[in-house]
């Protein structure tokens, strides 16, 4: 059964078609990519979930109408958007405070992960003094332990190094098998889409609309090298092709 | 005379070598004015050797404390004012934007007000008391904390300010937790400018007229032809303002701890 569902979906700033027509849905425990070029739009779909921007069309979670944003989503914006001056353990629990929890509650409620998350030893530690992949662990840490219904994850590591960005991804793909977060990502990396996700949506460039939904069918847990990298391989070289190639539009030059 | 830093401790050759140059240049300027005034035979009247100026301090020392310390009282008092008035403004601004364009022009017009020409007539209408001086001391370091703390709020992230609204915060705590946070660097850099000002305020506003005060010790002095004692006094003042300005440096070391120890592994920059 589908979580969110998105209908038909459209988004203009002024003139400027954004969003021209956006259908999705994302089903409990799911893992979904929205994977796109880059100013296609992408962030811009988030925005008219979270609230900060409203749109056309239809956009239902758990079958009602979405009104009350923040409740249904923890939001992890591109970069890590760690507030320097707040130690990481007071980073993680930021949104537990806004949620109104007491300091207390919701250190306790982030202790136990630590570990998981490889911050174990680094929490009266500031955010300036952690490398790249850590600092978006702790991002990440600060979205799951709100605790909505779904995550929102927007292009997460996008600003980390190639090497960072494949020991992330594996750790990722790793940590959604133990906790089955429903999930939608945003990236335009086609390696990314096809490791994480159980289907995808390709969308077009700008105004953005679906180009095709594709289910990913290699097994879990995510082998990057064994024989489904082959089968991985072909699927990342038939997306690319579509977003190369796509049918009727002008072409564009990302990867 | 003072060469035999070398087998020091690191840390302290480290400090010695950065305040090595500008003890050297005060200390050159003092020494060829003391040679000045010594050898060229300028009247004390007109010039005094810096060796004479310390020694007119040490003599008169309990006047110069006496008049010190209404100068530090206006200054404090007036630089609290100005603080509160442009911690209050700035987050009237920050929440109504139409209000800084409504504002900001005044505020800058009151920054072009000449302090010669202003001083005396507050004077005039608030007496020879404590409040004139509060009030020029305030316009003079009211406005560097304003544009520093508007500026410093919207210096803020966007993605944090993004994120915060996702998880549910309002403006009062997307304010909170994190603009004002984000204006904590710029405010502290308004401070420094501000509190530079502030001595030089009290001591304009006492000058224009008041019972005691540096201002006014000075133009005693210098109407009994004793520029010794102007510039005793003003040693004083300037005395006064790195204090101050050392209070500022010290304070935001320990109000935001993040810029030191956030700097010293080397891990990558602010992440602007």
């Amino acid at each position: 059964m589908s979580r969110l569902e998105l209908r038909h979906v459209r988004k203009a700033f002024g003139g400027l078609d954004v969003l021209a027509d956006i259908s999705l849905s994302v089903g409990a425990g799911e893992f979904v990519s929205i994977l796109g070029p880059s100013g296609a739009g992408k962030s811009t779909l988030f925005q008219l979930l979270t609230g900060a921007e409203h749109g056309e069309g239809e956009m239902l979670f758990d079958d009602t109408p979405l009104d009350d944003h923040g409740r249904h989503f923890a939001f992890m914006p591109q970069r890590d958007a760690l507030m320097p001056w707040r130690r990481i353990l007071d980073n993680t629990t930021l949104g537990l405070e806004v949620q109104g929890v007491g300091r207390q509650a919701a250190r306790a409620r982030v202790a136990p992960l630590l570990a998981e998350f490889g911050l174990a030893g680094f929490e009266r530690h500031f955010p300036a003094q952690l490398s790249g992949g850590m600092r978006q662990r702790a991002a990440l840490l600060r979205t799951v332990v709100q605790e909505r219904d779904m995550l929102l994850l927007d292009e997460p590591f996008g600003a980390l190094d190639a090497l960072t960005r494949a020991a992330m991804q594996r750790w990722l793909e790793q940590m959604w098998r133990h906790h089955r977060w429903t999930a939608l990502l945003i990236t335009h990396d086609v390696r990314e889409a096809v490791f994480l996700s159980d289907r995808i949506y390709v969308l077009s460039a700008r105004p953005a609309r679906v180009l095709r939904e594709i289910t990913v069918p290699l097994p879990r847990p995510r082998d990057p090298t064994g024989a489904t990298a082959q089968q991985a391989g072909a699927l990342e070289a038939e997306i690319l092709d579509i977003l190369l190639n796509p049918q009727p539009s002008k072409g564009h030059d990302h990867d | 005379m003072v060469s035999s830093s070398s087998s020091r401790p690191l840390q302290l050759a480290g400090l010695f070598a950065k305040a090595a140059p500008a003890v050297m240049s005060v200390g050159l300027l003092l020494v060829a004015w003391e040679l000045y005034a010594n050898y060229s035979g300028i009247k004390p009247t007109i010039l005094p050797a810096p060796s004479r100026v310390f020694e007119q301090a040490m003599l008169n020392r309990e006047a110069l404390i006496d008049n010190a310390i209404p100068t530090i009282r206006a200054t404090l008092m007036g630089f609290a004012c100005s603080l509160g008035a442009a911690f209050a403004l700035s987050m009237l601004v920050d929440f109504f934007q139409p209000l800084r364009r409504a504002l900001f022009p005044v505020f800058i017009v009151s920054q072009t007000l000449p302090l010669v020409a202003i001083a005396p007539l507050v004077v005039l209408w608030f007496g020879f008391g404590l409040t004139p001086k509060i009030m020029l001391v305030a316009l003079v370091t009211f406005f560097p904390m304003l544009v520093a703390l508007v500026q410093g709020y919207e210096a803020t992230e966007v993605e944090i300010g993004q994120m915060l609204r996702a998880m549910g915060a309002g403006c009062w705590r997307v304010f909170v937790l994190a603009r004002l946070p984000s204006a904590l660097p710029y405010f502290f850099a308004g401070l420094r400018i501000s509190i530079t000002y502030a001595v030089v305020g009290a001591i304009f506003a006492e000058y224009a007229g008041a019972a005691k005060g540096l201002g006014i010790y000075m133009l005693n002095a210098k109407n009994n032809f004793r520029p010794d004692l102007v510039l005793a006094a003003v040693g004083v003042s300037a005395a006064l303002t790195l204090i101050l300005f050392g209070l500022t440096v010290l304070l935001q070391r320990l109000a935001m701890p993040w810029e030191r120890i956030g700097r010293q592994p080397a891990g990558k920059g602010p992440g602007r």
